[in-house]
């Protein structure tokens, strides 16, 4: 790059003629190095931004709008999770609202629809917000329900999962219901991880990036028949790489039914059981 | 490069510090809304699922 500077004297000057003495070489090819080094420090400082900040910005509006459309569709009477007329399985459109996640241990402010995705959700439905495996249980169902979200960037819906102990609540909202499960492990307000409940699931465990049996009816159980309403989430982990996943379990404790569309009293009195 | 850059800017100090400006800002916005969100999806980082079925 700086090579096109080749007669530039020190102090910037009109450009020297003749031909260059060997120590001036030097001084120019470090100098061309050096600026070198400088822009590309700067292009991967500027990629962090990007990466914690711009992309945050463009996610936030794709939340907002499929949490709008959905609350639309919600006041309209429509539910996406139940079956259109003439047919016995919900068809919920990929990248739309199901359903509205809520962590009282992360204040409340945090609430974030939850999109329907693909049987591995796309990096466009996850833009939107957290993002449901296609292929396992809906909200509320036996089995296991169970949505990605991105940790750094993106919206990051997942960025303080680990905060999560054992007991806390995971609220979910859809149109019918509000289901409360609670993150597993034990005893309520302890590190969840790898802390097994009796069915030898734990709150919390950091898998290889290649483990689909998170996602099973019964995790990592495989063949195992579900009988319990089962919650899964799964982000990166450690923060900015692909190599494993955070999973967080929880199991439904209770629903309350959604009959006008906000926050029931005992659904809210959770956000209380928060303790520091 | 940044030295020749400097030295062909026409005006005086004024003008060339807002072209300078000006420039920073047009690379930035080239890398921020273009060349980053065309690269991010091969770069191993941030990827939140498991495989599925």
């Amino acid at each position: 790059m700086a090579h096109i500077a080749v007669t530039d004297p020190p102090g910037g000057g009109p450009p020297a003629k003749g031909p260059m003495a060997a120590g001036d070489r030097v001084r120019l090819v470090l100098r061309g190095v050096g600026q070198t080094l400088i822009t590309l420090g700067l292009v991967v400082l500027l990629f962090v931004v990007y990466e914690v900040w711009i992309t945050n910005i463009f996610a936030a509006r794709a939340q907002s709008k499929v949490a709008d459309a959905l609350q639309h569709q919600w006041a309209g009477g429509k539910d996406p999770l139940l079956p259109l007329p003439g047919e016995t399985d919900p068809t919920i459109p990929l990248g739309t609202g199901i359903g509205v996640l809520y962590l009282p241990r992360l204040g409340q402010d945090f609430h974030f629809t939850i999109v329907e995705g693909s049987v591995v959700p796309t990096d466009g439905e996850l833009e939107k917000g957290p993002a449901h495996y296609r292929h396992t249980a809906l909200p509320g169902e036996v089995g296991n329900f169970a949505i990605a979200g991105h940790r750094v960037g993106k919206g990051e819906p997942f960025l303080n999962i680990d905060k999560l102990r054992a007991g806390d609540s995971v609220i979910v909202e859809t149109k019918t219901w509000w289901y409360v499960y609670k993150v597993k492990g034990s005893p309520a307000g302890s590190n969840p991880q790898n802390s097994k409940d009796p069915d030898g699931i734990p709150g919390r465990e950091i898998v290889p990036a290649s483990d689909g049996n998170v996602l099973l009816p019964v995790p990592d159980h495989p063949g195992e028949k579900a009988t319990e309403r089962l919650m899964t989430m799964t982000t990166c982990h450690p923060k900015f790489t692909a190599s494993h996943r955070m999973i967080v379990y929880s199991t439904l404790v209770t629903k309350v039914p959604n009959t006008d569309l906000k926050m029931p009293a005992s659904v809210r009195d959770l956000y209380q059981a928060v303790k520091g | 490069m940044y030295v020749w850059i400097w030295r062909h800017l026409p005006g005086p100090l004024a003008a060339r510090l807002a072209q300078v400006l000006l420039m920073v800002l047009i690379v930035a916005a080239l890398l921020l809304f273009i060349v980053f969100p065309w690269i991010e999806p091969h770069l191993p980082i941030n990827q939140v699922t498991v495989p599925g079925e």
